[in-house]
């Protein structure tokens, strides 16, 4: 399965994971402090010339992370348009957008790899409850690896279902898919606990 | 041990895949995303604390920069953005709606559906309202009416975490762990 980190090469790759975390945090927490349309205007302007500094193809490719947000923008837009108040509007629309484009250039620029070692650092101290590291670790490739077996079988009941009825599936394949599900979860559990368990 | 994390893990991606489905089309032809579905039966399958374990390994996969957010949404990003309430809400909402199907002698059905209420509608809004007013600018009642929006796909999400729960106990009694 494809993670969201950019294939195209930048210099902000090659900074630390923790640092560019940290960063993202101060930034963040700025971006809701300020209020004025002209220093939020500045904050965008920065966090594109980021995008930009790392040429054509990374800048685009941020621009499509950035389309969930258009709804959100035209609600905003359309309201501030009603109201009037079009300087809170761009204000709100700005702060919006360079706080979520910051935060994507960070996933943007950093390896699964890498943030995963900066999740079991800030988890280890959970050890002392019971949750060690290799835990995590182990229930975070898990899911990855049960992605994709999960929606090849959601396809093949889909399959099945047509096979039998014209009418369209709906939410009926979710109780053998739910089900077939719990099994998975304990047939893996015997194969750990045959292997060794997690201990 | 082994049995807690394999469930909490495949539920994890349940929930995933719940938003990758493209859709659920209902008698109708309403489509919804069944994501929140997911972090319902999450709660009214596994129970309050293996549910809440389940969404919060769902979005620690997310935050790690994996694409699985309803319409491959992931990332830091999503943090960040007007959904930010709801996200935060997820894990108690589950835990919320576990909690109500473990707690209340109703008949399986009406306490799932009872539970995926309260906690993914109740509790869920309760976080993501002061996260949209805050992220886009808005007064709590203003952000409130947007957030509306959502309340008849959602109710009808309830009533399926209730009917599935119940179809999965008829199917294989002891399969729904928050009862067993």
């Amino acid at each position: 399965m494809l993670t969201l980190t950019s294939p195209i090469e930048t210099p902000l790759h090659r900074l630390p994971a923790g640092a560019k975390l940290a960063a993202l945090c101060v930034t963040t927490v700025a971006l809701f402090a300020l209020t004025s349309p002209l220093a939020l205007g500045t904050a965008l302007a920065v966090v594109a010339a980021l995008y930009l500094a790392n040429g054509r193809a990374f800048a685009l490719q941020g621009l499509r992370l950035l389309r969930p947000l258009w709804p959100f923008v035209l609600v905003v837009a359309l309201w501030h348009l009603w109201t009037g108040a079009l300087a809170d509007g761009a204000a709100t629309l700005m702060r919006m957008i360079a706080a979520v484009a910051a935060a994507n250039l960070v996933t943007l620029t950093t390896r699964l790899s890498d943030l995963m070692a900066v999740l079991e650092r800030l988890t280890a101290p959970l050890a002392r409850l019971g949750l060690s590291p290799r835990t995590l670790s182990l229930a975070v490739a898990l899911v990855i690896r049960f992605v994709p077996v999960l929606l090849d079988r959601q396809a093949r009941l889909s399959e099945a279902w047509s096979a039998r009825s014209p009418r369209r599936p709906g939410w009926r394949l979710l109780v053998p898919a739910t089900l077939a599900t719990l099994d998975d979860a304990d047939r893996v559990a015997e194969a750990l606990r045959a292997r060794g368990g997690i201990g | 041990m082994e049995r807690n994390l394999t469930h909490i893990a495949l539920f994890a991606a349940l929930i995933a895949i719940l938003g990758l489905v493209p859709k659920i089309d209902l008698a109708g032809g309403v489509p919804i995303t069944a994501q929140s579905l997911g972090i319902m039966l999450c709660g009214t399958v596994l129970g309050a604390k293996r549910g809440a374990l389940a969404v919060l390994l769902f979005l620690a996969l997310v935050v790690l920069g994996l694409p699985l957010l309803s319409g491959g949404r992931g990332g830091l990003g999503v943090f960040t953005g007007p959904s930010v309430g709801y996200l935060v809400g997820f894990p108690l909402a589950a835990f919320t709606a576990g909690w109500v199907v473990e707690r209340t002698t109703l008949p399986l059905g009406i306490a799932a559906t009872a539970g995926a209420v309260i906690g993914g509608i109740g509790v869920l809004y309760l976080f993501g309202i002061p996260g949209m007013a805050l992220v886009l600018g808005k007064s709590l009642p203003e952000a409130a009416f947007l957030g509306m929006a959502f309340l008849p796909g959602d109710l009808i999400k309830a009533v399926l975490a209730g009917l599935i729960t119940r179809g999965l106990a008829q199917m294989r009694p002891g399969s729904v762990l928050s009862r067993a």
